[in-house]
């Protein structure tokens, strides 16, 4: 199975076992490389690295719905703040009564607002297995309404692109409300434990970066395995010419509908991983420019490669965390004038640098049955 | 022993002819009452329980396709005017007609890309076309080239048949699918008859222009199309691809029905078969090719100006 999957994925198979070493050593040289060595890993290097990762998995869901089926949704952000905020919630039950205002149920910002009882889509979220059943569903079913309505009234290219970024503003400005009982603009944060284990904790910390590269390699996988299949063949021949998809029989509503949906649940999966290592989610995560940021991440990386998604992710987001730190007011030309010069010269991204030998299967040998 | 009622009254007779459906609805008002009235007869399934079409075609009476009295207009211009047009089982049919004659709407309504206002589209005697969209109406055995060849680029030409190949079509199935021995002799069958078989495992986008046209109609024959409808087969080939081009449709038609568009009248001639003669949206005339070069109305609106 794993073997048909990656079979002539030679950039795949590059990065799936860069992420197992790293998955591996990372952890080993925080605990076992006593402080102070210069071999050692502080547990801050290791949250951030888990950071990079789940934007490295909201970039791959990105890249399957564009680089693949030429959707570009300038609207990931939303299931990916979704997704956050379904194990927001979950964190936010956790704390209990060790809220500010120790309410034992209500979490502090509904005691603030003065509300007596919990709303009723708040329940459940203190079982962990709701949670996440939640940051698989929630996307999911945003994404399967949205995809239904635009796919079957045939909206597409920069219309669809627009509509994206429409159903992501317009979330963002709902859940700065704090009338929708999500936090309002603070959002949800002061967050204490996870299953039990505290948070703040190293261990803690090095299991959820730890998930996080498991969930890299999964989506990866995943991704893999729709792009290697006949579906996988019909999204590209979608992408390049979907009325003759449509004249050989093919339903193209419902294959773009449920690759549509996948990259919103992987999406989704890449939130709730990202929000108990940053300690926040809030509206903020909704705004139009996140899922743009996004795109140039997938963009830069090189679109319909998937592993060039995750190097665009891991690059760009180490250069920001870099430029923030040295030169704070630079990072956003920066970012455009990469964007550009991208575009210009690296019209197949970082990725399609390196000869095509190296990562792009040969056409020859593929069909060579 | 039964009593036969003798004489019945007017209002009686009235009341025993009306449908069950009639006494049940009567005190709606009267606009609703047909359409409810359908809902509530005892003697017929709903119409959602009725097949929408038959998995069989029915073709007893010979024809494969029939298009009757179709209309339809764009802003007011009529690009279909009242076209009737009967294409007989594994006939190869010629149509001809000045740019502008309505050829590619006629090839979209009967895709399902266009829907006429007026009229009639059915394959067979049994499936009727105007209720379906293009992937039902494809599944049912329509096939189309367009006129600019369209080919899956970045895939294969292997890849490019396995797509169009008859049998999966839902979202779950089409992941698991892989191919077995018989499909994958189809495949090879298919790539012989297109003269593509070395080159299977080059990209499409590779291909020259003539290739993809004959990887665009192998693509249908993986369909397992029972109309090719071949939208300007030969625009921009060689005289060597035209000739093959010739052999490869006539050697279909039989086991297809083949509905060739074609402007150049060569090819029309070298595939010698029933031409009809399209002009401004209805039939002009219809015959073998000699019969279409004499009629002088048709010497009028195309072959004079040509």
């Amino acid at each position: 199975m794993l073997k048909t999957i990656l079979k002539d994925d030679h950039g795949g198979q590059l990065l799936l076992s860069l992420l197992l070493v790293v998955g591996f050593t990372i952890p080993a040289l925080n605990l076992l490389v006593p402080q102070g060595h210069f071999l050692h890993v502080e547990t801050y290097t290791i949250t951030l690295l888990g950071k990079y990762l789940t934007y490295a998995l909201l970039a791959l869901a990105v890249d399957l719905v564009w680089g693949y089926l030429g959707i570009l949704s300038l609207g990931h952000g939303a299931f990916f703040a979704l997704g956050g905020y379904a194990m927001g919630m979950y964190l936010m039950r956790q704390i209990g009564d060790r809220g500010v205002y120790g309410d034992p149920v209500l979490p502090d910002f509904m005691v603030f607002l003065n509300w007596k009882e919990l709303p009723w889509f708040w329940h459940g979220f203190d079982m962990f297995w709701f949670a996440c059943l939640m940051v698989v569903l929630v996307p999911g079913v945003l994404a399967w309404g949205f995809g239904s309505l635009a796919f079957r009234s045939r909206v597409s290219g920069v219309y669809l692109s627009i509509m994206t970024q429409a159903m992501t503003f317009a979330l963002m400005l709902a859940f700065f409300r704090n009338e929708m009982g999500f936090g309002g603009n603070n959002g949800l944060t002061d967050f204490k434990d996870l299953l039990g284990f505290s948070l703040q904790s190293d261990s803690t910390r090095i299991a959820l970066f730890v998930a996080s590269v498991v969930a890299l390699i999964a989506g990866y996988l995943i991704c893999r395995a729709v792009i290697s299949s006949r579906l996988g063949k019909i999204a590209v021949a979608t992408r390049d010419a979907e009325s003759r998809v449509r004249f050989i029989g093919y339903n193209v509503d419902q294959f773009k509908l449920w690759i549509f949906v996948l990259s919103a649940v992987l999406a989704g999966i890449a939130g709730a991983l990202y929000v108990p290592q940053v300690g926040i989610i809030n509206p903020g995560e909704f705004a139009p420019l996140n899922s743009i940021e996004i795109v140039v991440w997938v963009a830069l990386g090189g679109r319909a490669t998937l592993f060039g998604a995750i190097v665009g992710a891991l690059l760009i987001n180490y250069a920001k965390s870099w430029f923030t730190i040295e030169f704070p007011e630079v990072w956003l030309f920066a970012l455009g004038s990469l964007f550009v010069l991208a575009t210009l010269f690296l019209p197949k991204g970082i990725t399609g640098l390196f000869s095509d030998s190296l990562f792009v299967k040969s056409s020859r040998k593929e069909a060579a049955l | 022993m039964t009593t036969i009622p003798q004489q019945l009254s007017p209002e009686k007779l009235d009341q025993s002819q009306l449908a069950p459906e009639a006494k049940l609805t009567q005190w709606l008002p009267a606009q609703f009452r047909k359409s409810v009235g359908h809902f509530v007869r005892r003697d017929q399934v709903f119409d959602f329980l009725k097949p929408q079409h038959h998995p069989l075609l029915d073709t007893r009476h010979n024809i494969l396709l029939y298009l009757e009295g179709v209309t339809k207009s764009f802003d007011g211009f009529k690009a279909i005017d009242d076209l009737n047009l009967y294409i007989k089982e594994g006939e190869l049919r010629c149509i001809i007609g000045p740019n502008g004659a309505g050829k590619t709407t006629m090839m979209d309504i009967i895709t399902g890309k266009t829907r006429p206002d007026e009229g009639q589209v059915w394959l067979g005697s049994n499936i009727n076309l105007q209720k379906m969209d293009e992937a039902e109406i494809a599944n049912a055995g329509v096939g189309r080239k367009f006129q600019k060849p369209t080919v899956f680029e970045c895939l294969s030409v292997w890849h490019n048949l396995e797509l169009a190949m008859a049998g999966e079509r839902s979202v779950w199935r089409v992941f698991r699918a892989s191919l077995n021995g018989e499909q994958r002799d189809e495949l090879d069958r298919v790539l012989s008859l297109i003269g593509l078989q070395n080159h299977a495992a080059l990209l499409a986008g590779n291909l020259s222009h003539g290739q993809k046209q004959w990887l665009e109609i192998g693509m249908l024959l993986m369909q397992k199309t029972k109309l090719l409808l071949v939208d300007e087969p030969v625009a921009g080939m060689t005289h060597q691809e035209m000739d093959r081009t010739a052999d490869l449709l006539t050697s279909l038609a039989g086991d297809h029905s083949v509905v060739v568009v074609e402007h150049d009248m060569d090819f029309v001639r070298s595939i010698a078969s029933t031409v009809s003669v399209l002009h401004q949206g209805h039939m002009l005339a219809e015959g073998s090719m000699s019969e279409i070069q004499s009629d002088p109305r048709v010497k009028d609106v195309y072959l004079g100006e040509s």
